[in-house]
């Protein structure tokens, strides 16, 4: 059958080159920066950071706004460690870049408090909880502290937009069914948006939209667990 | 906010239960309760350290870092209340070596029963979460050790409940891409349906 024989093709591309297995050193800008966004996408491949996707997708514009400050203190922490790689002890390596993210955390959550002040709202604790996200550290220590300045900002990239395709997804499901709207436009007819589906905005909505997701990728990558 | 002692305990284990409702602590409850016995290690790892960083984080955040407080007040009137996130996560993560190394060295027993938890406890979000949360909250000390203690217990009870409902998922007939991640993400959508009961019981709101 054809469908077969094409992920037959899959399986055998996976086998060769395991999600997590070191970085050889000739890869080109493109393949560092697309990387993040299907191949080894953080939420829906890796399943890091699973917490903020499933708390902060009630709605499209709260996840785009989540992504927003995941994507500043990524690229920032990233720079920041890889300018530094050099001098930053391995000993205590870690404990350093927990400061740097902290510290790129903290500007996000001050700004976002001063001039998004009904988005820090609904985003709550989980501006600052950024710093305890493993996608952040785990580019740090994987990524940023044994590459050079310019492939650390396209892996930053690369892996933040993953994370907002991830949660923009999430949150678009969750609010066109839960709500009958699609970043706050009113795209469903007003039968719809009387009787949403009021489920998918409250947080059992969110572990469904997630398993369903993941099943459907597991189906199209022939992925299990 | 003076709410009742009782209040805070079942609210921080049913009604506004930490793992299916505010949705912290995803990692270490998808990934370690696969088996029984490392479910209850890691739970009660959590349960230690909630405690202890609460009360450690209170402690800096109510003396040193709030506006006049009582260490630094003379100094700096205007408080430290920026460094909250460095500070916390910082005392956090010294906070569980420190931890470690005691248990390793005077209480073997424990140590080697909750040992390779503890580590993975450092990224866990929910200690922080939880400190972040007692302080938005502004509850006292003893308001703030029932909350640790309550939503330590909550995730130890989800964490124990999956552990055995997942134990009898491996052996179900599931269809190939619902295997391992996915399947528990739906059940822990209906065991969240289930916990959305609680909610308005004792007059807490979600």
């Amino acid at each position: 059958m054809n469908v077969d024989s094409g992920n037959l093709d899959l399986t055998q591309k996976e086998t060769k080159e395991p999600l997590l297995s070191p970085k050889p050193k000739e890869e080109s800008g493109w393949q560092i920066f697309s990387k993040g966004i299907i191949l080894e996408n953080p939420v829906l491949i890796l399943m890091l950071g699973l917490c903020p996707v499933l708390a902060t997708s009630t709605t499209a514009s709260d996840a785009a706004g989540m992504s927003a400050a995941v994507l500043f203190v990524l690229l920032m922490s990233n720079i920041v460690v890889s300018l530094f790689r050099k001098i930053i002890p391995n000993e205590v390596r870690i404990p350093v870049f927990i400061v740097i993210i902290a510290t790129f955390v903290t500007i996000a959550d001050y700004t976002m408090q001063a001039y998004q002040p009904g988005l820090y709202k609904v985003l709550g604790i989980f501006v600052p909880l950024i710093v305890v996200n493993c996608i952040v550290l785990g580019r740090a220590e994987g990524f940023a502290y044994h590459n050079g300045v310019w492939p650390s900002i396209l892996d930053a990239l690369g892996k933040a937009i993953g994370f907002a395709l991830a949660i923009v997804i999430m949150g678009s499901i969750r609010e066109i069914l839960g709500k009958g709207t699609w970043f706050t436009l009113k795209i469903a007819p007003e039968a719809f948006q009387k009787n949403a589906v009021l489920f998918f905005g409250l947080p059992p909505g969110a572990f469904l939209v997630i398993g369903l997701l993941k099943a459907g990728i597991n189906k199209i990558f022939k992925q299990e667990g | 906010m003076s709410q009742g002692l009782l209040a805070i305990l079942f609210g921080a284990i049913f009604v506004n239960n930490i793992v299916l409702m505010r949705f912290l602590g995803l990692c270490p409850f998808f990934g370690v309760s696969t088996r029984f016995s490392t479910a209850i290690g890691m739970s009660s790892a959590v349960l230690f350290v909630m405690t202890f960083a609460t009360w450690i984080t209170w402690g800096i955040y109510q003396l040193v870092l709030v506006p006049g407080s009582v260490i630094l007040g003379g100094i700096l009137p205007q408080g430290l209340v920026f460094l909250r996130t460095v500070s916390f996560i910082l005392v956090i993560a010294s906070l569980v070596q420190l931890v470690e190394m005691f248990l390793k060295k005077f209480v073997p027993v424990l140590y080697s029963a909750l040992g390779i938890y503890l580590p993975l406890i450092t990224t866990n979000c929910a200690i922080l979460g939880v400190a972040f949360i007692v302080i938005d909250n502004k509850f006292g000390f003893l308001q703030s050790t029932i909350f640790a203690i309550g939503t330590a217990l909550g995730f130890g009870l989800i964490m124990i409940m999956f552990a055995a409902l997942r134990e009898r998922l491996e052996l179900a007939p599931i269809s190939k891409s619902f295997r391992g991640y996915p399947i528990a993400f739906i059940a822990a959508a209906l065991v969240s349906i289930a916990f959305l009961g609680f909610t308005n019981m004792f007059g807490i709101a979600p």
